[in-house]
């Protein structure tokens, strides 16, 4: 079957389940079209050896009752995976061999999928275009020289470019939405608490959360169904009853009221934006719920919130990197000069960056007028949503300002860059889920996406939208095989 | 407000990553761009506002000390820059 790696999801798994494909075929195609595949630069470090061995195992004696039976999957490079390299993007990590598993990989392992290799990423999840990463910069498979977003760049590019069925991300300002809608895939990120945090190599600790990216809504909830769970690892995780996320799945979303929040219409907006959010709101109509028009008064304040507490946690979680017991050391004429040159050769400039503002926010002196304003601030962030939850079931919004960008574009002003996740971050900042569906193409044919946030906890909610909507949209990703000679 | 080149000295100290010069000047001018964004803030009046110090509404809760990784201490050793089979060796810290 050449078709192997056009199908979701959902179909792979009922075609391995009545029979039809083997674990083998399906793992075999994918690595396939992966090795076919390296001008994306997709993958930082590949394990497509044993991922066939896994899969003629399975074959051998295939468990059919588990919900990923035989699915390959390749990760990005910030979950911890044991015995195999991971590097968070990152130089300072180019030879780290962890000697544990993410429980999130570890929720999908024991599901039956296996692991076809790791995705590159922003350098430790820092960025937006997936430029900062020792590796290389990721293709985006719409068009050449064009960014797929970041930091799960990789991941949306080997999504959208079928390298692997469906694949998880990490979220801390945008993570998993903003490269989801600059490929046209769909993805989500949880409540915070919803997915452990544990194993995954952290950023900003109040605000990471992995999450499921996927051709279409349905893939997208059955991974969430598994990645999903109560962890005692995490100190953070919430122990609630969890959906069957994937077969409480309906379309039925009639009578539902979505909030659609005026502060999004933010100044020099392209055309192209607000047109798709109008369509957005014509769909919800369509779809028999209604729309209803919220403020979210502090919007604007949300990134330099952000810029404030998600570099002040980098600098205290990057502080571990010294060159001592893994990683990447420099030679230095003592201990201080090891720890300082092996930190300055080892981080890129954009985590230099983003130490530097987080350490000068917390130092003495400065810790009230930033750190804790900006606690200040979150906080009428997330009063400001749960004002407009006591009137709606959901907020629609545009997923982000613009479409994909051109390579080089951004690197050289970190504030443009920021604004990229505009829409995003408040998500963050009040630890609420959103989901990125692709909803429609601008003028050059790049994907534009709709996202829709939640109430904490409701994920079920913004997937039935989410998944009522697509069927309305149809939304056909234009992919044209142009890196495969 | 302005951060100059004594300043970036300074946090690139706390921080412990070296720079040099020209780096200097290059982070002096970027996290300048940076703080007149975060700037913003201040239009906002907050001194009645409780501080947000954490999202999950959960009280950390206690565990029990065990042990749950056991023979991993090779592992661990391989993970470390400078080769020694006993312990992780640092530059000497000891006139």
């Amino acid at each position: 079957m050449s078709d192997i790696t056009k199908q979701s999801l959902t179909e792979l798994v009922e075609n391995i389940k009545n029979k039809k494909l083997s674990s083998t075929d399906v793992t075999k195609a994918f690595i396939d079209r992966s090795e076919k595949s390296e001008e994306l630069n997709a993958y930082i470090t590949n394990d497509f050896t044993s991922a066939i061995d896994k899969a003629k195992k399975f074959d051998q004696k295939p468990n059919l009752d588990l919900k990923l039976p035989g699915i390959p999957m390749a990760v990005k490079d910030l979950f911890c995976t044991k015995n195999i390299k991971t590097t968070a993007g990152s130089k300072i990590l180019n030879n780290f061999v962890p000697t544990y598993e993410s429980t999130v990989t570890e929720n999908i392992w024991n599901e039956g999928a296996i692991l076809l290799g790791k995705l590159n990423c922003d350098e430790f999840a820092m960025g937006s275009s997936n430029e900062t990463s020792f590796f290389g910069n990721v293709q985006n498979p719409i068009d050449k020289n064009l960014v797929p977003g970041g930091s799960s760049g990789g991941s949306a590019s080997a999504v959208a470019a079928q390298l692997t069925p469906i694949t998880i991300g990490t979220d801390t300002g945008g993570s998993i939405r903003q490269p989801a809608s600059f490929t046209g895939i769909v993805g989500l990120k949880p409540t915070y608490g919803s997915c452990s945090r544990y194993g995954i190599v952290a950023f900003a600790s109040s605000l990471d959360q992995a999450g499921p990216m996927a051709q279409n809504v349905k893939d997208c909830a059955l991974l969430h169904e598994v990645i999903s769970s109560y962890d005692p690892k995490d100190s953070t995780s919430v122990n609630f009853k969890r959906n069957h996320y994937s077969k409480e799945l309906t379309n039925d979303i009639k009578r539902k009221k979505i909030g659609i929040p005026k502060e999004y219409r933010v100044d020099g907006m392209p055309k192209e934006i607000e047109d798709l959010w109008q369509k957005g709101i014509q769909y919800i109509k369509d779809c028999g719920a209604e729309t209803v028009d919220i403020s979210l008064p502090n919007t604007s304040y949300a990134l330099p919130t952000y810029y404030i507490v998600a570099p002040a946690e980098a600098s205290s979680n990057l502080a571990r990197y010294d060159g001592v017991k893994y990683g990447f050391r420099a030679k230095g004429e003592n201990l201080i000069d090891m720890y300082e040159k092996t930190r300055s050769e080892g981080f890129g400039a954009e985590v230099q960056r983003r130490i530097m503002i987080g350490t000068y926010v917390l130092s003495s002196g400065y810790y009230d007028a930033y750190y804790l304003k900006a606690q200040k601030v979150r906080k009428l962030i997330k009063n400001d949503f749960d004002e407009a939850y006591k009137k709606v079931d959901a907020i629609l919004t545009p997923s982000t300002p613009s479409s994909a960008f051109k390579i080089g574009e951004k690197t050289n002003d970190p504030v443009s860059m920021y604004l990229n996740d505009i829409f995003t971050v408040p998500v963050n900042l009040a630890g609420l889920p959103g989901i990125s569906i692709p909803a429609g193409h601008d003028s050059n044919g790049y994907p534009l996406g709709l996202q829709i946030i939640g109430k904490a906890f409701d994920e079920q909610n913004i997937l039935n939208i989410a998944y009522a909507m697509e069927e309305k949209i149809n939304f056909k990703n234009k992919i044209t095989d142009w890196w495969i000679k | 407000m302005s951060i100059d080149l004594k300043t970036i000295k300074h946090i690139s100290k706390l921080a412990r990553i070296s720079v040099d010069e020209q780096r200097a000047k290059k982070l002096a001018g970027d996290l300048n761009s940076i703080f007149d964004f975060i700037e913003k803030l201040n239009e906002l009046k907050t001194d009645n506002v409780e501080p947000l110090t954490s999202i999950a509404e959960t009280t950390l809760k206690l565990r029990s000390d065990e042990v749950k990784s056991k023979n991993i201490r090779e592992q661990i050793i391989k993970n470390s820059p400078q080769d020694n089979e006993d312990y992780f060796v640092v530059p000497k810290v000891i006139e």
